[in-house]
Parts: C-alpha cells; structure tokens; sequence
C-alpha cells in the first residue's frame, strides 16, 4: 500500500465542512422543501420545519452533529409516523415525505464535504418530486429559482475560502445563463418517450374536478363556480358560431328515480351521415382520469389517440385521460345521427322507473292524447316551461321522492340538470325515445392567442330525442328560460352556458386574465404538452423530415456538438480585460468614441492630457484633466463627473464643434513637441 | 476518488523538469469526473427515469438543465487550468531533516480560484490551496522533507481544480526546474582548540568578544547578536538599543579540518557543519579544510555558507575518506 497515506491524507482535506458553508446548504435545502411543506401532512411539515429551526439556531450559536442515537430515535419516530400515515405500501406521497424528512435529518449530520455533496444530490430529487403536484408556470420559475440557490451552495463549496454572497449568486447565475441554450436543445432534440415505464401508483393523480359517470341533482352545479379549465380548443379556420358550441360528454339513458347512469349495451357504433363542411380543430384535454373526449357534436375522425365511439354516440379513449392530451379531431355540425333505431335501443331510451313521477306521466299523456308527433310534443313541453313559472337557479330546494313531479309542479326551480332530467322524463312519458346529454357549451375566445378556452363552469346537460327520419336531435330546455327568472348568483354561470350571448366589454382585468393563461397555454403547449408526438411535429417544421429516432439522435449530437464547440472557443478565447480602474474605463469609452466616429487614433503612449492638446477639443481636455485627477489629484472627483464630462464630450463633438478635421493633423506636429 | 487517479500513471508521459516559465496549455490538462460528479449523474439518470414514467414535462426541463449545468462546469473546470504560469524562484538553504521550502510564482490572466498544489510523489503533505485573484501573481510554498544533504531537486507537481461545482476534476503536471540546497544535518560537540593570532600583546582596553565589559549605543553596523535584548526589554524598547561591550584577549582562529576526525564520511560531514555553526556563532574565524577544497579563515553569514555549502556537496572519493 504504497499511495495509502496519501488518500488518508486527501480524505482529512475532503472532510473540511467550513461554518460558513452551512447557511448555503440550509437555503438550498429550504428552498427545494418549501413547496412539499404545503402538500404533506401537517404533522410532517411542523417537523421539517423544526428541523429547519434547528439547524439555524445551531449555525448560529456552533454547529455540532447531533448525537447518533438521538438522530436514530428520531428517524425511526418519524418512519413510524410516515408508515401510520400512508400505509405500509411504498408509494409516490410517501416516499417524497421520506426524502423531505432526509434532508432536513441530514442538516443534523453535517461533518464533511461528502456530507453537503449527498445533501445536495437530494436537494435535485426533491425538485423533481414537486412536479408530480404542479407544473405551471410559477412552479417553472421557483425551478430557475431553486436550481440557482443548489449552484450556489454546490460552488460554495468548491470554490475559494473567501467568497461574498452576490459574487456567488452572480457566478451559479451565469453558470445557468450558459448552460440554458444547451439545455434548450437536449429539450427539443432529446428522444422522448411515452410513459409510463412502469405501473403508475395509484395515487400518481390526485383528484381531478369534471363531469361524473352519472348524473343525480347537484352533480353538475357544484362544478358552476369551478373555473378551473377543461380543455382548450384550437380551430383549423374560423371557429364556429357559439350555438353549435356543444362538446359532447358521457350520456345517460337509465333512470332509477334519483341518478341517471348510462347502460350501454350495444357495441357498434351508430350510423352518422354527414353533411355540410367539416371542422377540424385540436384540443388540449385536462386531465380528467375518464376515457370520454369531449368533442364537439358529431365527431367523425380523431388524430393521435386510440378512440372508439359507443352506441350512444360517445367519443371513449381507449386509456384514461390522465395527463394533459392533444388531440386533433374532426367534426360536422350538421349531422344526422342513428336514422333508424333498433326496437331494443328504442325500448332502451323509453325506459322510466316504475311508481314515481305520477304527475309527470299524466301530463305526458294528456300532450300524448292530443298529438303523436315527437317535434309538435317536444315544443308543447319547451313551451311549458316557458310559460310557466319555471325559475333558474343554481341553489334549488330539495326534493321528494318524486323528484320530478316536484320540480315540474312545485318547486319549478332548478338547473340545467333538472331541466334536461324533467325534459327526458316528459318525453319518455309520451313515448318519445330521449336521453340526457352532459358536456360543455359554450367557451370563452382568448384574444391574446385565439384559443377556445371551456372551464368547468361551462359544464352543461341539455337532451336528445329521437325523431322518425331525423334521428337524434338536440334539445336544450334550459334556453327557454327568459333572462328575468335567472337567479342572481346563476347568472354568471348562465352567461357562459347561454349559447349567445352579448359581447361583453373586455375590462383590463379580463384582459390580463387572458394574457395570463394564453400564457399558461403556450407553457402547456411546450412544457407539458411536449409528448413524443408534438415532438415529431416541431421537429418536421423545423426542417428534419421523417424525424425518426436514429435521425433525432443525430441531430442531437450534431447541435449538441456544435453548441459546445462554440462555447469552448467563446470562453477560452483571450479576451482584453476591462481596467479595473473606472476612471480608466471611462477613458477608454473616450478613445473608443474617438476611433469610431472621428477616426482618431491614439497611440499607446500619448497621454490624456497630450491627445486632449494634440485635438484642441475642450470638452475632451476637461475629461482628460478629470481622468488624472481621479489617478493622481488627492481629492479625487467623483466619478459621475467623468462619466458627465464623457456625454458632454459627445454632444459637443455631434455639435460639430472641438476636432479639427483629421486631414489637418498630420501636417502639425503635436503640441507637445513644440 | 483521489486525484489524479492511480492508473493515470501508466499512460501520461513523463516529461524532463522545465526551464523558465511553464505554462499550462491545453495538452497537458486532464480531466475526469470525480465521485460526486458520477453520483450527479446517476442521480440525473434516476431522474429522468421519474420524469419520463411520470410524464413530467417540467421534470425533463430540469434533468436537461442540471446535465447541461454540468457540461458548462466541465469547460469552466478545464479553463481554471488553462493558461495558467509558474516559475520558480531562489529557495533558501535548509538542514537535512527540516523541511524544504519551494518557492513559486503563479500567474494568470484572468480569476482562478480552489488551485490544489501538491507534490506527485506518494508521500507529499496535504494539498495546498490557492485562490489566485484577477491579474495578480500569488506566491506557492511547497513544503517537502529532506533527508539528504546535497541538491533536493523539486519534483514533479500536480495541479488540481474542482472549481466550479465539484463534479469533475481537471489536473496536469507542471514541472519547472528548480532546487534547494541542503546543508548536512549538524551535530554539535565542543569546537577544537582555536589558535591565538597576531594581537595577543595588545591592551587589556581593546575590544573584542570574550569578557562583557559595559553597554554603549547600537550603530547600524553592529551584529544583532550583541543587542542586550535583556536591558532593551527592560525599558520597553523605548530607549535606542543597546549593545554589549566585550574586552577581547586575542583574536581567535580556527582550523576545521577533515583529518581531525576519524569516522565515516557523513559522520564527519555533519560534525564539520556543527563546528562551522558553532565557530560562527562564536564570533571566531574559521577556516575549513576539506579534501580538494580549502577555505581561509574569515567570519560571516556568506563565509558560513560557502563552508556549509562544501559540506553539503563534499563527495570525496576513497583515497581522502581513509
């Protein structure tokens, strides 16, 4: 073992962990375990928070390691605690609460360098673990953030003894700058793939807010005052008017008195004819954790998704949405649906529960005695509620059992689930096949980007009925309600679900909130949304055809090569330094001034004062007197004088008075030399 | 891992030690990860496995920073090496046993800070570090053993950077010419008998070294040795220095000569260096009397040198050791 004390030697010079080492590593590891404290478990977070304390009131009054079993007991208190909490099965949530707890435990244990460096490599994982909550634009920016505060604390300590913070910040900040085009690169070009690689857990999504499989009061008003967005749509073309503006969701045909649910029974998609003009348009689908898309009304074609359509005419994926989807679709407004109906699909959408609702099936009757005609009885029940007193609310009464009977004879106040639940029930009551319909109406156009914005207060039920001849109709009984029997606090819901409405001024408030998510849909556009597809797309217009996965490997080598090799050559090649001396600097602004717009050249030699007297210019004697009064004079001048007397030198010399021409120098010899 | 990494040896080359200025270029700079910078990367590659499985658009956004973080401080770490200067300067002489100190200048153009200097040799002391400042030259004392009396020649050196983030190491081997004398290690027994010269029949008044015989003012030309650091302690070094007065009987010479002894040839080196410390610090004249080589008796601190440096490089065949 010839090299052995050497290495002893090196590990003793390894194991230095400065004091001054230590706030650096508190603030990176703050900085990446903030966000958590917000997700994790109030009892967790108290404790990561008090080992913050901990660690700061130690770098303030000594540093010591805490005690082995002291650090021991406690990490086992703390596995016990995180196993009661989310079950013995390792999951996503509980291992970010162990690595949180790891690295706050590992402040208490700080004894060399290797210890700050494993620190610090939990520090990144960390940041990673905060993008399976958030990934919007703000938590992009603390990225930049905590990335610059872990650079920091990696130079602190690798770099010199003595370092002061704002020349620390400054370096790990332009360390980023330089490193950001590299990394631009390797995000467009680096081969993406698809995940997941393996089986996701369970609790990889939380709960996400939308439409439900089945529809019971409530089910759709609570979603009203969520303007959380469901999807966002862009119009190859001009984007329709707001009247065909109905996206298509789950559809129910079974009612049990209380929910409707929809009973699928047939495979086979029905028959659409399609007429008039197709519009294409791409959709970027929030995560909902359904299969359905929410296409709008009739979807015949989908790009870039395995999808199938059910009997009921309901666009499925065949995986759950559950990250953020492009989809690109097609669709014709003008459709007709299911021309012929099977008599087991007519009995299917003529079903009502048994013993309820017997009002409701006596109204139905008597309109069924005087007319068989499904348009003639769907505009007597439209009609109906128009004329009585029907109210729109999204705070309606409780019902009875009858739910229906009581919303159309008593309460007569609802939403526009119970206007489509009331609207199907009456036609099913004359025979008439219907359904219910949920999805979305409507959306708001951001001007700032021209996307369709459709949030989950837009969500809607509206109903079907099915006309010998014609086939599936839309029928949306909610919009017969007159503006003045709208309820105060449903107005702003109704606004968005109105199929017109007025155009409203854009204040500057709105403005802004437009500005701020066309934003946020450009980051999820590119961010979020840069799946492999998109991938191939970008890399077609950029020019790369038939992107394939050697080619993009290529690429990436070539662009990665070339950008290293520029900024090799930019940072190793010699470059004049600056003077340190700022009067120097101004000076040197002069001469440059000088060359460029006169062509005045100064050899090294010639002092100020002597260039100053060779070119008769006063405003430059003035600068050169003041350039040796800042080197020499005991009372040096400030040096927003010399930086005055620089401006005044290029005034006056645009003025066009001080140099003589640069012809006349030559033939007299300097003043100096006289 | 430890750097430079041991099977480096077996393929950079070694060159002959450098005259002049050596300048680190880009040839000769090596780098490589180090432990943390692979423990960066298998953390970047676990990452990316999460994000991907995960679909993190944002997770993807930070790997491909930090691996690009990582690429930018791989220049940067090659650039605190790159065009840096060292020249070695005068080392003053050292005893066999004590420590040799070489001296070295470095420059650079620009900012280069963490620069671990150390010996590449197995049993070197702990890296030096070295921050140098912007267009400043800084001063490297390396420190090495000497066992040996004679010319200790500088070995090669290792320069090291981790800077800036530690995840690799670049280093090279520079290896300006330089050496330091090494005076054979002394030992001290009494001096030989010294004769008596010349101003034996003079004055009892007469100045000399051997009895104290009062103080007077210090004069610029007076050896320090004679200050009565006691008195000036005294008075608080507010009064001028003093300096003691010796009444001499005669005037002393000595002859260190190399038959006087009979041992081996170290043995006798390094008792002639104790004699001529000794004899120097004593204020007498010596003389020295090596084979092939003679001194005349004179005193002072070159005189000193000169014998210690015959010592130091006394080879004498067989015929003259006996």
């Amino acid at each position: 073992m010839k090299h052995a004390p050497r290495l002893r030697r090196q590990k003793a010079a390894d194991a230095y962990l400065a004091h001054t080492h230590l706030p650096w590593l508190g603030a990176a590891a703050l900085t990446t375990t903030l966000p958590h404290i917000y997700y994790l478990p109030a009892w967790l977070s108290v404790t990561v928070t008090l080992l913050f304390l901990s660690c700061a009131a130690q770098w303030r009054y000594g540093y010591r390691v805490t005690r082995a079993w002291i650090r021991v007991l406690l990490t086992l208190a703390i596995c016990a605690g995180i196993a009661f909490q989310y079950g013995f099965n390792p999951g996503r949530d509980s291992g970010i609460a162990m690595l949180t707890i790891l690295a706050g435990m590992k402040l208490m244990e700080l004894k060399s360098r290797r210890d700050s460096v494993v620190l610090l490599m939990l520090c990144h994982f960390l940041l990673l673990t905060h993008y399976f909550y958030s990934q919007n634009l703000l938590t992009g920016l603390w990225l930049i953030f905590s990335v610059l505060m872990v650079t920091a604390a990696l130079l602190r300590i690798h770099a010199a003894a003595n370092v002061a913070i704002r020349p620390l910040i400054g370096r790990a900040a332009r360390l980023i700058l330089q490193a950001l085009p590299f990394m631009l690169a390797l995000y467009l070009l680096f081969p993406r793939v698809s995940g997941p690689l393996w089986g996701v857990p369970q609790d990889a999504y939380g709960a996400r807010t939308g439409l439900g499989n089945s529809m019971s009061p409530g089910s759709i008003s609570r979603l009203s005052n969520d303007e959380g967005i469901a999807f966002r749509v862009q119009f190859v073309g001009a984007a329709p008017p707001r009247r065909q503006l109905y996206w298509r969701g789950p559809i129910f045909n079974y009612y049990d008195g209380n929910t409707w649910r929809g009973r699928d029974f047939s495979s086979a998609a029905p028959a659409l004819e399609k007429r008039g003009q197709p519009l294409r348009y791409v959709m970027t689908l929030e995560a909902h954790r359904r299969n359905w898309l929410l296409p709008l009304e009739m979807p015949d074609e989908v790009v870039g998704l395995a999808s199938r359509m059910s009997a009921d005419g309901v666009l499925y994926s065949a995986q759950p949405i559950l990250a953020r989807t492009r989809v690109e679709m097609v669709s014709y407004p003008d459709y007709r649906l299911e021309a012929r109906l099977a008599a087991n699909r007519r009995i299917d959408n003529l079903q009502l529960p048994e013993n309820y609702n017997p009002r409701t099936l006596a109204l139905a009757a008597s309109w069924r005695a005087e007319t068989a005609d499904s348009r003639q009885l769907a505009a007597r029940a439209l009609d109906y509620f128009r004329r009585e007193n029907f109210f729109y609310t999204l705070e309606p009464p409780l019902s009875g059992r009858n739910a229906i009977d009581d919303f159309l004879f008593n309460t007569r106040q609802g939403f526009c689930e119970h206007y489509a639940a009331a609207f199907v029930a009456l036609m099913r009551a004359a025979q008439v096949p219907a359904r219910v319909v949920t999805g979305y109406l409507g959306g708001e156009l951001n001007p700032v980007d021209g996307f369709l914005v459709v949030r989950q207060s837009a969500a809607h039920a509206w109903a079907e009925i099915w006309v010998e001849g014609e086939g599936w109709l839309r029928v949306d009984p909610t919009g017969v309600i007159p503006e003045d029997r709208v309820s105060a606090n449903a107005q702003a819901a109704r606004r968005i679900a109105a199929p017109e409405f007025a155009g409203q001024a854009i204040d500057w408030l709105q403005q802004a909130r437009y500005r701020w998510e066309a934003l946020n849909n450009r980051w999820n556009q590119w961010v979020l949304g840069y799946t492999p597809e998109r991938q191939r797309e970008v890399l077609a217009a950029l020019g790369l055809s038939n992107p394939n996965l050697r080619r993009i490997l290529l690429a990436l080598a070539i662009v990665m090569g070339g950008l290293l090799l520029l900024f090799t050559l930019w940072l190793l090649y010699p470059r004049r330094a600056k003077p340190a001396d700022p009067a120097l600097r101004v000076w040197r602004k002069a001469l440059t001034y000088l060359r460029r717009k006169k062509g005045v050249t100064a050899p090294d030699w010639e002092t100020p004062l002597a260039l100053a007297q060779r070119l008769r210019s006063p405003a430059l004697l003035h600068l050169a007197q003041l350039v040796c009064d800042a080197r020499y004079a005991g009372q040096p001048p400030k040096i927003s004088s010399l930086r005055q007397a620089l401006k005044a030198l290029k005034q006056s010399e645009n003025a066009g008075g001080g140099t003589p021409p640069a012809k006349n120098r030559s033939k007299r010899p300097p003043d100096y030399l006289a | 891992m430890p750097f430079p990494p041991d099977f480096s040896r077996h393929f950079i080359p070694r060159r002959a030690p450098e005259t002049g200025t050596v300048r680190l270029r880009q040839r000769r700079i090596y780098i490589l990860p180090t432990g943390t910078g692979i423990l960066f990367a298998v953390t970047l590659i676990a990452m990316l496995v999460g994000a991907v499985n995960y679909d993190l658009g944002l997770g993807h956004a930070l790997v491909f920073l930090l691996a690009s973080l990582a690429l930018v401080s791989m220049i940067h770490c090659h650039k605190n090496l790159l065009g840096l200067n060292l020249r070695a300067l005068e080392n003053p002489p050292v005893f066999a046993g004590e420590t040799a100190l070489f001296h070295l200048l470095v420059t650079a153009t620009g900012a280069r800070p963490a620069l671990e200097w150390q010996t590449d040799k197995a049993d070197s002391r702990s890296p030096q570090t070295l921050d140098l400042p912007e267009k400043t030259a800084a001063h490297l004392h390396l420190g090495l053993d000497a066992p040996q009396r004679g010319w200790l020649a500088l070995p090669r050196l290792v320069v090291r950077t981790r800077y800036p983030l530690g995840l690799f190491c670049a280093w090279a081997y520079p290896w300006p010419q330089a050496r330091c004398l090494v005076y054979p290690r002394p030992i001290f027994t009494p001096l030989p008998p010294g004769q008596a010269v010349g101003k034996s029949g003079a004055g009892p008044s007469q100045e000399g070294d051997d009895d104290f015989a009062g103080l007077r003012e210090r004069l610029p030309a007076d050896s320090p040795r004679h200050i009565a650091w006691k008195a000036a302690a005294r008075d608080g070094g507010e009064k001028p220095l003093l300096v003691k007065l010796f009444s001499g009987g005669a005037e002393t010479e000595l002859r260190l000569d190399w038959r006087y002894l009979n041992a081996d040839v170290e043995t006798r080196v390094s008792l002639l260096a104790g004699w001529v410390i000794r004899a120097e610090e004593a204020g007498c004249a010596y003389g020295l009397d090596l084979p092939g080589v003679q001194f005349a008796p004179a005193r002072g601190a070159a005189h000193r040198h000169r014998c210690l440096e015959a010592l130091a490089l006394c080879a004498p065949d067989a015929r003259h050791a006996e």
